[in-house]
């Protein structure tokens, strides 16, 4: 069976050739227009006047189009309708499009951009936590609380009680391909658009709304993103309407794509956290009580950032019961790019808070971090009668029951494969006899839940054809992005039919052919959409098999039915010429899960997905350079797809986590301007930065709840896995003394020295 | 017309010297093979191989490759990476068998820059593939299947010679400094262009439009390097990859800086004369330069004079350096290696420094004799710091004395904050690596890339 095997990814022939087309490569037909956007060069403020005259007088320009020259909806927004695709009259962060350039040229299109004269009455900016706090600046009326049992009796409960603060950085996607569309205009205004997208319904939805017409009218095509990672889930809407908008007024094909400092200046990165914790602890290092405060810089649309920040209070326990806990999480307002979706949306922030408050708590009492974290683990498997309590006890700080907890068992192999306590030796030994490097280490787990936290969103349709000569047709509404979901569902698809891979023909995600997809995100590309494609082919095989007597088996690319065995397109035919449909719909609405998220109570998520990584690092304690030695990864994907593809995940999402909290760091200057918006000045991760040892094993187990072949969600769960880079960063510093290293992240060379200069007092 | 060899064809191209040749590729050739990842030299996703007359096979970035660089040059896209018949390469077939492409947008500048190095025969993998950005993979199985490739051969079709156009460039690119001094002599105002890795970024991010440039790549003769009576002499057109080879064993210190100075690709390309020549603050080779006592020779028309290398800075964008006049080379005196170079930045490859300290000390029976040192990110020019070599001459090397000098960088520095440090850090740093350089010479272990896990 193709499904549990590492099959090679569909496109890798094809990028290692060049082959492989992205929006960019697909070929345009002649008088292709590209556009360019003007951005404002201040923070905050009200436009008092445009002069474009230069910018239209600029060869190779077209048209210059201002708000006033949209027809229908200037909103670009994935949420509150407070996103104009253009300024409309006010400006509200540095790098916020204020007028579009078409041109005939891209390059045209960008020398002309910057020749715009915009006026402005400036106004003071708001864009720290501390300006938005002062200024009441937020969204939501107020902060969200989610709690459960009594914080302020917890608090005191414990002999131990201590405050303490993270900052935490945003995080530059860097998706290797810049946001791109192609809008090409049909005969009787429909609208054709190639979106490097996640959400290709979206960019449908706020297309038709700007051309003023319904959803039918437009058909968007994704085949392929050079990478995502949440950055196009929202971020795409602007270039896919703007070049809908001209093409539509102009009715000529129509290309945009940013250059990559315009790509960083104009797009949204991950949410930047300031976690705020007060803990109390008994002498084992159990919790009794925790209270955070999360104060998140959301900039200056809401876009995806309520939910952000919702995922981060519910990973605000990662793998820890808290029996008395409190969390409350502001908000706020800033003038300042639209933070947005990224890898583990606020899950990562959330869960970085939790684990700093267990290294602190260890560095308190003196303990090795595992012990504190083994003395706060959920039950395994909901067994908590060890406790003396009921199962409905072990629940989250959100109400939900934790069933399928397994860290204790998968941190125990990984504690051996990893030797993680004779390195915690052999590193204390090393660091005896060496006074400038020091060297670190850290174990570290995630429990990540899995679903859409916006419950309707979990949804998927396919769409599967089966020609009369056997071969078949995939299409469903995730879309690619390099993680393998591709392949996974074609896996799935030949399973069905007991066919071998290749004859399942992928095919690109296309509004046309299954609509309403929710976006590819919260890691639920393969849960959703490998059910919906299972559906429409046993639909299929089904009907085949009904055909053929009933009882029919699908294996090895024959099908046994009735005593008699023939092949796959033998069969097919039959059922073609007895009239039996070929292509079925398929369906999947993930089952049990409803959450209220004002409430703060319900069950978000389907199921969890684990895993636990140790890192060791060296710092240099003159300067604060440090590099990561070794990574030791077990990681929990139930019964896998495709091991292959986990595996890739893993080690890619491990290095973009690490990344995150070691090189990333995100600069802004004191007018609001991001002085960070290139690979020459935004550092992530080379090759050299990966760990030189890195060993990376799945668990060997399957999902409980009957997901896909029992297998679990991958994209995002192992992002977090990187904090243990931050912790061990952390244990290298505190060799340097006595006080807690108060590491804030990114941990750059510079926080390091820092850290070892407060630890050495 | 500008004539190169693309993929094995000639190529005879009417295009503006300052078109880039990604831009050419993907736009007038439909090779859309090669991706526009940054448009700046730093990711890579546009790497292509060039092959210059002396055969050598270079990974490139073509994002800031202008066609008045390609002129009698051989060029090789990812396309032409696979076979006749589509054949896969050794690094594509591995790169497909170890998932070493997800998104797949940066893989054709792998293929093209791992292919540049299995021809060369080079296995630091990942110092090779150090100029090429990866944001799915992790780069674990993208350094498994170069490790996996670099045991086959070299598929017959990558093997690329160098045409000889038979008319000249159809723009200033002299062949040697004579024609070199005399069209700069008599365009004054103009731009020579090395290996473009700066002046690329003035025409693909500032979009400027450059009327009179020279190319200087074809000077043969300002590629040379040579030992002379008075030192290493390295011609100011030598590429910082030249360079390299040549301080490797001399000043393994610096051969390490200039490792990490740029990628590969940026290191193909830059040239040592353009690194001195742009004045840049933050510019890897001068502090190592200045360290060494180096002596640059500067040339307009037929006049030559020299200067100790750090004269040349005399304040942020401002060099001595007359109208005209331009770098010919720079010759680093022979004396004993006692050089350390310290290169402080977010990232250990392809970075700019945020602080880049070089120490020259040289310490007989115990005590300080000669102590040079220079700093580059620490002023707005690549700067000795004269107070703290006065304050360790002729004193003992011992840690109180570093102690004591160290105040002295107060005196000779007042660096920025900007986004790569704050002022603050940039000057703990500085005294920090004086307290290195005094562990190292003392064998204290003090560099976290020479530790092994």
């Amino acid at each position: 069976m193709s499904v549990g095997t590492s099959s090679k990814h569909d496109s890798g022939p094809l990028h290692v050739t060049g082959a492989a087309r992205y929006v960019d490569d697909i070929p345009t037909p002649s008088g292709t227009l590209h556009l360019a956007f003007g951005l404002s060069n201040i923070a905050r403020g009200r436009i008092t006047g445009m002069d474009l005259s230069q910018v239209r007088a600029a060869p190779g320009v077209v048209a210059v189009l201002t708000a006033q020259d949209l027809p229908y909806a200037n909103d670009v927004s994935p949420s509150a309708h407070d996103e104009p695709l253009l300024a409309d009259g006010t400006l509200h962060y540095v790098g916020q499009p204020v007028f579009l350039v078409v041109a005939r040229s891209h390059l045209a299109a960008r020398k002309a951009a910057r020749l715009g004269n915009v006026s402005y009455e400036p106004e003071t900016p708001i864009l720290s936590i501390e300006d938005a706090l002062a200024a009441n600046s937020r969204f939501e009326e107020g902060p969200r609380v989610y709690a459960k049992g009594d914080v302020e009796s917890g608090l005191s409960a414990g002999a131990h009680r201590i405050q303490g603060r993270i900052d935490i950085g945003g995080q530059e996607h860097f998706y290797l391909e810049g946001q791109a569309a192609l809008a090409l205009p049909q005969e009787s205004g429909e609208m054709v658009v190639h979106a490097s997208s996640q959400h290709p319904t979206e960019i449908q939805h706020k297309v038709a709304d700007a051309l003023g017409r319904a959803m039918n009218a437009v058909r968007v095509e994704v085949r392929r993103m050079g990478g995502g990672f949440g950055g196009k889930e929202s971020q795409g809407n602007a270039l896919c309407v703007a070049c809908a908008v001209v093409a539509d007024r102009l009715k000529r094909p129509v290309k945009m794509r940013y250059d990559r400092d315009d790509d960083m200046t104009i797009t949204g990165k991950r949410h930047d956290f300031r976690v705020v914790y007060d803990v109390g602890f008994d002498d084992a290092g159990r919790i009794t009580g925790l209270e955070f405060t999360h104060y998140t810089r959301c900039g200056w649309a809401q876009d995806l950032s309520l939910p952000v920040a919702d995922r981060a209070m519910l990973h605000a326990d990662n793998a820890y019961l808290l029996d008395h806990v409190r969390i409350t999480s502001h908000r706020l307002k800033t003038n300042t790019q639209s933070a947005t979706a990224f890898r583990g949306f606020g899950g990562p922030q959330g869960m970085l808070g939790m684990e700093r408050v267990v290294d602190h708590i260890a560095h308190h009492l003196g303990m090795d971090p595992l012990q504190v974290r083994r003395a706060n683990f959920y039950a395994s498997g909901g067994d908590i009668s060890k406790h003396g309590k009921s199962a409905e006890a072990n629940t989250t700080p959100y109400g939900m029951p934790v069933t399928d907890f397994i860290l204790q068992d998968l941190i125990d192999q990984l504690e051996g494969s990893s030797a993680y306590q004779e390195r915690r030796t052999k590193v204390a030994a090393w660091n005896a006899k060496h006074n400038v490097l020091k060297r670190g280490i850290s174990l570290s787990p995630v429990k990540f839940g899995i679903s859409f936290t916006l419950t309707h969103l979990n949804q998927a349709g396919a769409l599967v054809h089966v020609y009369q000569d056997g071969s078949i047709h995939l299409n469903h509404g995730g879309t690619e992005m390099g993680q393998g979901l591709f392949t996974k569902v074609a896996q799935v698809a030949a399973s069905a039919f007991g066919m071998p891979l290749e004859t399942v023909q992928i095919t690109a995600t296309d509004t046309g052919k299954v609509p309403n997809t929710s976006a590819t995100a919260a890691s639920s590309g393969t849960d959703l959409n490998g059910m919906a494609v299972k559906a429409a082919c046993e639909t299929i095989r089904d009907r085949i098999s009904e055909h053929l007597g009933g009882g029919a088996v699908f294996e090895d690319g024959m099908v046994v039915a009735d005593g008699r065995t023939v092949s796959f397109a033998e069969a097919v035919k039959s059922a073609y010429e007895a009239r039996i449909s070929l292509s079925a719909t398929g369906f999947y609405a993930t089952p049990d899960v409803a959450w209220d998220r004002i409430a703060g109570q319900g069950r978000p998520f389907y199921y969890f997905a684990y895993g636990a990584a140790v890192t060791e690092v060296v710092i240099d304690t003159l300067t604060g350079e440090n590099r990561i030695l070794r990574t030791d990864i077990l990681h929990d994907c139930g019964s896998s797809l495709n091991p292959g593809l986990d595996i890739g995940q893993i080690e890619g999402g491990y290095v973009q986590g690490a990344g995150w909290l070691t090189t990333e760091e995100l600069v802004w200057d004191d007018t609001g301007a991001l002085r960070t918006h290139a690979p020459a000045t935004y550092k992530i991760p080379c090759a050299s930065d990966r760990p030189e040892i890195f060993n990376v094993d799945l668990w060997d187990g399957e999902a409980p709840e009957p997901t896909i072949y029992r297998s679990k969600a991958v994209g995002e769960p192992p992002l977090m896995l990187g904090i243990s880079a931050l912790l061990a960063l952390s244990d290298a510093v505190a060799s340097c003394g006595e006080a807690y290293p108060d590491l804030q992240a990114p941990a750059t060379a510079e926080q390091v020295l820092q850290a070892v200069k407060r630890v050495r007092g | 017309m500008v004539t190169f060899l693309l993929n094995g064809e000639t190529v005879q191209a009417e295009v503006s010297p300052t078109e880039t040749l990604l831009d050419f590729l993907r736009e007038r050739q439909g090779l859309t093979g090669t991706k526009e990842g940054c448009n700046e030299g730093d990711c890579g996703a546009c790497s292509v191989i060039v092959t210059g007359p002396d055969a050598r096979p270079l990974a490139m970035n073509s994002c800031i490759l202008f066609m008045g660089q390609l002129h009698g040059r051989a060029v090789r896209t990812v396309e032409g990476v696979s076979g006749p018949g589509g054949a896969l390469h050794p690094v594509q077939q591995a790169m497909v068998d170890h998932h070493g492409s997800q998104c797949g947008f940066c893989t054709p500048g792998f293929i093209t820059t791992m292919a540049a190095a299995h021809m060369n025969g080079a296995t630091d993998h990942e110092d090779q593939v150090a100029g090429n950005l990866c944001r799915c993979t992790g780069y674990a199985p993208i350094i498994r299947a170069a490790e996996e490739a670099s045991a086959q051969p070299v598929p017959g079709w990558m093997a690329d010679a160098a045409p000889t156009p038979e008319s000249d460039a159809p723009y200033p690119s002299p062949t040697s400094s004579d024609a070199l001094a005399e069209w700069y002599a008599a365009h004054p105002g103009g731009t020579l262009i090395g290996g473009a890795t700066d002046v690329g970024l003035w025409v693909t991010k500032q979009l400027r439009e450059l009327d009179e440039i020279c190319f200087t790549n074809r000077c043969t003769d300002l590629q040379q390097i040579e030992q002379t009576e008075a030192g290493l002499r390295i011609g100011a057109a030598c590429t910082i990859t030249q360079v390299l080879e040549a301080v490797r064993d001399l000043y393994p210190s610096f051969a390490e800086m200039l490792r990490r100075y740029g990628s590969v690709q940026v290191r193909n390309a830059a040239t040592i004369g353009g690194n001195i020549a742009n004045g840049s603050p933050i510019g890897d080779s001068p502090p190592a330069l200045i360290a060494l006592g180096a002596t640059l020779h500067l040339r307009k028309g037929d006049a030559r004079r020299e200067m100790p290398i750090e004269d040349f800075f005399i304040e942020y964008g401002k060099q001595d350096c007359a109208p005209g006049e331009f770098v010919e080379a720079v010759t680093i005196p022979q004396n004993p290696d006692t050089l350390r170079c310290y290169k402080i930045s977010k990232r250990f490859d392809q970075d700019i420094s945020a602080v880049c300290g070089c120490f020259n000390i040289a310490v007989n029976g115990g005590t300080v004799t000669g102590a040079r040192i220079a700093f580059g990110g620490m002023a707005g020019t690549p700067k000795r710091a004269s107070h703290v070599e006065a304050a360790l001459l002729g004193q003992p090397w011992t840690t109180e004395t570093v102690a004591s000098a160290q105040s002295a960088f107060e005196q000779d520095f007042t660096p920025l904050s900007d986004m790569r440090a704050s002022a603050e850090y940039r000057m703990q740093v500085a005294k920090a690596l004086l307290q290195r350089c005094l562990e190292d010479s003392e064998k204290n272990p003090t560099d976290v890339l020479e530790v092994r896990p």
